[in-house]
């Protein structure tokens, strides 16, 4: 394989396009300033959007009007959306009631709640970028590396207000996020207008050096029996192990990553392996060393094979093991036992500990909206949320389900709380089966640049067809993970789902089936670039026959998998050498 | 011939375009039927008769050249001065001056006129004690001040001592019988006095009526290839993107050139004018040399839209309507119900009560065709004609308003039918050319519709592959909405063809930025511009704009030049003299 090599042992005119860039951007300044200065084109420089998106700032356009405008001689409908780096998911009624009030203003009333535990924005217009990111600052949050090759936003099972565990482990995902944070100056000078001030003079990325990461890195934290992060989803995972509600330490996986390309069997989603144990004080060093061999080691040459997976794929967990216990000169310890129960999220009221109360509030599609866009019930989400963070003094606890939990609620404020979820209608029961609340969408159309089909815009409707069989067979309360996304680079995580479908073209999805409910097994291809009438067909039948045979708690993965209607996928190397059942 | 006299008529050849060559040859037909051929005296040599012209579209220079050749034709020897070229010498050495101008906006003098307009009201005007003359002012007369620089001028030369060879005779936008019987007049009165030389022989004037082309009486039928909106749905706007085709058509068309489109009537409209007047659509109308169906005579000749000052006059004196005689002498209010109301609103409000068809039709004005200015080059796309038409379209007195002309051209060629097509004919703009050094850089300024030519000027100069910077001003309501050709501005500048563009949009921000903002925020480098030679086009809203960017460029001129205020106008006068400062503004 090292004869294979396209890492950072080769001079950067041999790499990815990409690389030279990275290298050439002054780290990240590039030509932005110009870009946001030009009234001609609501677009930056195609070379700047590579650099915004190590901002969180990523350029789109609205496709619904591509070809409108195309024919009338005006440029796309260039807009920007803007993830808030929020790491561990956790912001205060404040923090809530600025960011609801900038969507309003510059986001065209549109607000998300993101499988990265995030907020982020849409439709932010150029001239008002700048501003957009200063309201983030002054609300005591930034957009750093939200986007791009570097380290994204860190999450980590949600609500730190739940035990003295997660309470470590979300202070623990705040830790990594800024100890990893990319250093550049750029940030505050282009969009904060601050006074260039280089913190490291001649390399200001200590970490990362010039070129980055070959590709993005992510990181999660999950505290067991609790999935709802699909830990193994990731480049690398931190499984805490809890003793007497203190973590004593945390199991180390790597290699864990969701994208790839349709029909390439080199691309596939992988979950990540267990390298090993170390103590709660090593985790950061773990983190960095782990981040530097992926800097070193990465494919730097095609980016559809830039990921920390392939890197552990193609070399082996072994060599990594040994590649981390020789930097930080100490080695692993043995993996400790834990146990999944299952992934997403635990609706509705729940006590914490320290006999606090926490709202788990369902929003669908994580989509928070000012105008209301089909479903009248986003607006009222939105609006509710916002009554809510008026009255709430506790914080608000994002989690990696598009979800909010309303944390920290004392005994004599839980009424206040129910009244305005009931006020505005948007209490959980209310409004949706098991199914729907554990359903997860990207975005994809019409602002997603990759999407190929609609995701988070058909989703509802999909839903309420397989409601329909649902509800006929008394499974309204049985949770099903079905997740979409518009193409295969997989944010809603659908390789994970007991229904995966992702888009191949409009209309017409991949679908996959046979994950387990916890996270720890990938699905198999099931239907090829197939429509709604054939998706109902094939669903209809297998959710009535989960419903007559299932033996208690089964889920409707492992009824699939032990019925044989799939073949257990075991790695990810075989997600794309399977061919369709039917 | 000698080869050298084959050089000069080749070399003059070359710097005649295809219209004067054919009026050449008709020319030339008519002299050699002659031994003797006089040859017209030339531009630079002092004349006794000079034909002073002040011209803005292009319709006075135009007859200005037709009083030439009639003038020539009866051996007169003039001499054809545009009046942005005119000095005091010119009066000095005339016996006899013509002079045709038009009017604009409020009452003004054509762009290229008003140096001379200063000269003969300032204090260094000539004393004209000399000097015979006779005016032909061009206007329209739903401006308030109707042939209103013709007037002065007429009154001013009378002041400084000139005597009328023939009174003044006022044209409205159909001018053209009236200045035919003009021309006929003064060049009969002139070519009688025998003061002048004469031919031996004269070239009847039908002669030099050989030039063909397309004109409103005889249009080309264009089939629309494209019709496509350019402001966004969203937009308060609805300007479109008209293609025509050419195709076997002969018509050859220049950068800065107009397109007259012909229209009709709507047939709805015809109809409820006819039923109020109670006239059959059928019944044959005598209305002056011709006669025709009621039909063709309200949708083909005679504009039922807008009305006029001297219509609605003449209007109330025949309908003997109180109200009416009470309305037309109060000045400000007849203003105001002239913009507010359509023909349609003034037959239902005041009957025409004891008119008939034939009455009625004498005090309308004709059906005028509309002129667009051409968005395309004849280089870049040879078989093809581009317009950039703005829909109008407003409330009025409670039901939906539609221009009679862009609402047409806003719906061509979107029926499906493929054998749609728009009846135009070319209308030449000699006062908005290109340079002829396709080196030399020009600044355009030409928010909404007015960015039309500059798409032609961009395209042409691509085409031409010339080395000349070029430089736009555009502005509009939204940058998202409104950006008129954004994508060919985007894909020029990226190629290098368009080197600077400034926008201005004046629905975004806070404050409302308009074209000439621009200008002052880029004043150094527009200045610089001008000192390194740039040519400066201006086209778009006569009112508002065109007076403000006139100004921008004055205080551009004063504080980046260097230059008191007066010596700022004088060296914009200057750039006007060089043809380096053009308009064409409506």
């Amino acid at each position: 394989m090292n004869e294979q090599r396209f890492d950072l042992s080769r001079p950067v005119s041999e790499l990815h396009s990409n690389e030279r860039v990275k290298q050439d951007s002054r780290f990240l300044r590039g030509t932005l300033e110009q870009s946001l200065a030009d009234p001609v084109t609501g677009a930056i420089d195609e070379v700047d959007t590579l650099l915004t998106k190590f901002f969180g700032i990523y350029q789109q356009d609205n496709r619904d009007v591509r070809d409108e405008r195309r024919r009338a001689k005006l440029e796309p409908d260039y807009q920007f959306m803007v993830r808030v780096r929020l790491p561990g998911g956790v912001c205060t009624p404040a923090q809530w009631l600025a960011l609801d009030a900038l969507a309003r203003e510059y986001g065209g009333g549109s607000l998300r709640l993101t499988t990265r535990q995030t907020f982020q924005f849409h439709g932010i217009r150029k001239p008002l970028l700048r501003r957009h990111i200063q309201g983030i600052k002054a609300a005591g949050l930034d957009t750093i590396a939200a986007c791009g090759d570097d380290n994204r936003n860190v999450i980590c099972t949600a609500n730190p207000l739940l035990s003295p565990a997660h309470a470590q482990v979300s202070a623990l995902a705040k830790r990594l996020s800024e100890h990893l944070l990319p250093q550049t100056g750029a940030y505050r000078e282009i969009f904060l207008g601050q006074p260039a001030a280089v913190r490291n003079p001649g390399n200001e990325e200590p970490i990362y050096g010039d070129t980055y990461l070959p590709r993005k890195f992510k990181i999660a934290l999950a505290v067991p029996p609790q999935n709802d992060v699909d830990l193994f989803a990731h480049d690398l995972g931190f499984i805490a192990i809890v003793r007497d509600d203190q973590v004593v330490g945390y199991n180390v996986a790597v290699g864990g990553g969701m994208g790839m390309t349709h029909k390439n069997p080199e691309t596939f989603p992988r979950l990540s392996e267990l390298a090993g144990f170390c103590e709660p004080n090593d985790v950061l060093a773990v983190a960095e060393q782990s981040m530097r061999i992926q800097r070193e080691f990465g494919n730097r040459h095609e980016r559809a094979h830039a990921r920390f997976k392939y890197t552990i794929e193609d070399r082996g967990i072994e060599w990594f093991r040994n590649e981390l216990e020789t930097r930080l000169d100490r080695r692993l310890q043995a993996p400790k036992p834990f146990v999944f129960a299952a992934t997403g999220d635990r609706f509705g009221w729940c006590q914490g500990s320290d006999g606090g109360w926490h709202y788990t509030l369902f929003v669908e599609n994580g989509r928070l909206a000012e105008t209301p866009d089909r479903a009248e019930g986003k607006t009222m989400v939105m609006r509710g949320l916002r009554a809510i963070a008026g009255a709430h003094q506790g914080v608000f606890a994002l989690t990696t389900n598009q979800n909010v939990i309303i944390a920290g609620v004392a005994e004599d404020r839980k009424a206040r709380i129910d009244a305005l979820l009931s006020d505005f209608g948007i209490a959980n029961q209310t409004r949706s089966t098991a199914l729907r609340r554990h359903a997860l969408a990207c975005v994809a159309f019409p602002t997603c640049g990759l999407a190929m089909a609609e995701s988070e815009r058909y989703m509802p409707t999909l839903l309420d067809k397989l409601d329909q069989v649902i509800r006929e067979v008394g499974l309204d309360e049985q949770r099903i993970s079905v997740r979409m996304s518009g193409c295969p680079n997989g944010c809603s995580r659908p390789y994970l789902a007991e229904i995966g479908l992702v888009g191949k073209a409009p209309g017409k999805y991949n679908l996959y089936l046979g994950a387990d409910a916890s996270g720890e097994r990938l699905n198999a291809l099931y239907g090829e670039n197939i429509g709604e009438r054939q998706i109902l067909e094939i669903l209809q039948p297998l959710i009535r026959r989960y419903a007559a045979e299932r033996i208690a708690t089964e889920g409707f993965g492992d009824f699939l998998v032990r019925n044989s209607v799939v073949q257990p996928m075991l790695a990810g190397r075989d997600f794309q050498r399977v061919a369709a059942v039917r | 011939m000698e080869p050298v006299v084959i050089d000069e008529v080749r070399s003059l050849l070359a710097r005649l375009d295809r219209e004067q060559r054919l009026w050449l040859s008709g020319y030339l037909a008519g002299a050699s039927r002659t031994p003797s051929v006089a040859i017209p005296q030339s531009e630079s040599a002092p004349s006794n008769v000079v034909i002073l012209y002040g011209s803005q579209s292009g319709n006075s220079q135009h007859l200005a050249e037709r009083v030439n050749s009639a003038l020539t034709q009866r051996g007169v020897m003039a001499s054809l001065v545009d009046m942005i070229d005119c000095r005091k010498s010119h009066f000095e050495s005339a016996r006899t001056l013509l002079v045709i101008v038009s009017t604009h906006g409020d009452g003004d003098p054509p762009d290229r006129a008003m140096g001379l307009y200063e000269l003969l009201h300032g204090p260094k005007a000539p004393n004209l004690a000399h000097l015979k003359y006779a005016v032909l002012a061009l206007g329209d007369s739903s401006y308030e001040k109707f042939c209103e620089t013709g007037r002065q001028f007429d009154q001013r030369l009378q002041s400084l001592g000139g005597q009328r060879l023939h009174g003044r005779v006022e044209c409205d936008i159909d001018f053209e019988a009236p200045a035919q019987q003009w021309i006929e007049t003064v060049v009969g009165l002139l070519a009688d006095s025998g003061a002048t030389n004469t031919l031996s022989e004269v070239v009847p004037i039908d002669r030099l009526r050989v030039i063909h082309s397309y004109s409103k009486k005889n249009p080309l039928l264009a089939p629309v290839l494209i019709n496509q909106r350019l402001t966004a749905s969203h937009s308060t706007k609805n300007v479109r993107h008209i293609e025509l085709s050419l195709d076997g058509a002969n018509l050859r068309y220049e950068p800065g050139d107009a397109i007259g489109v012909v229209v009709a009537n709507r047939d709805s409209d015809v109809t409820r004018v006819l039923a109020i007047l109670g006239c059959d659509p059928g019944q044959q109308l005598d209305v002056g040399p011709v006669t025709m169906s009621a039909l063709e005579a309200f949708r083909d000749c005679y504009d039922i839209g807008q009305i006029t000052r001297p219509f609605l006059i003449k209007y109330a004196a025949a309908v003997t309507s109180d109200e009416l005689n009470r309305l037309c002498a109060d000045d400000a209010g007849l203003k105001s119900y002239l913009l507010t109301h359509h023909l349609m609103d003034l037959l239902h409000q005041f009957p025409p009560k004891g008119l008939d068809a034939v009455d009625l039709l004498k005090m309308l004005r004709p059906l005028s065709p509309r002129l667009y200015s051409i968005a395309s080059s004849q280089r870049a796309t040879p078989d093809e004609v581009h317009l950039t038409v703005a829909v109008v379209q407003y409330r009025l007195l409670g039901s939906d308003r539609h221009g009679l002309a862009s609402g047409y051209l806003g719906k061509a060629g979107q029926s499906g039918a493929n054998d749609e097509a728009v009846r135009i004919y070319l209308h030449r703009n000699p006062n908005f050319r290109l340079p002829t050094d396709h080196g030399r850089p020009i600044i355009m300024i030409g928010p909404g519709t007015g960015v039309a030519p500059f798409r032609s000027f961009i395209a042409e100069r691509e085409a031409l592959g010339g080395k000349g910077r070029n430089w736009l001003f555009f502005g509009d309501r939204s940058f998202n909405s409104d950006f008129l050709y954004q994508s060919d501005w985007l894909a020029w500048r990226k190629s290098g063809v368009l080197s600077r563009i400034d926008v201005a949009f004046s629905r975004d921000g806070d404050e409302k930025a308009y074209v000439q903002h621009r200008m002052h925020e880029q004043g150094k480098a527009l200045f610089a511009w001008l000192e390194e030679g740039a040519s400066l086009y201006v086209c778009g809203d006569a009112e508002h704009m065109a007076p403000d960017v006139n100004r921008a460029l004055l205080e551009i001129i004063a504080k980046h030049g260097g230059r008191a205020p007066d010596k700022a106008q004088e060296y914009l006068l200057e750039l006007q003299r060089q043809r380096r400062y053009q308009r064409d503004v409506y």
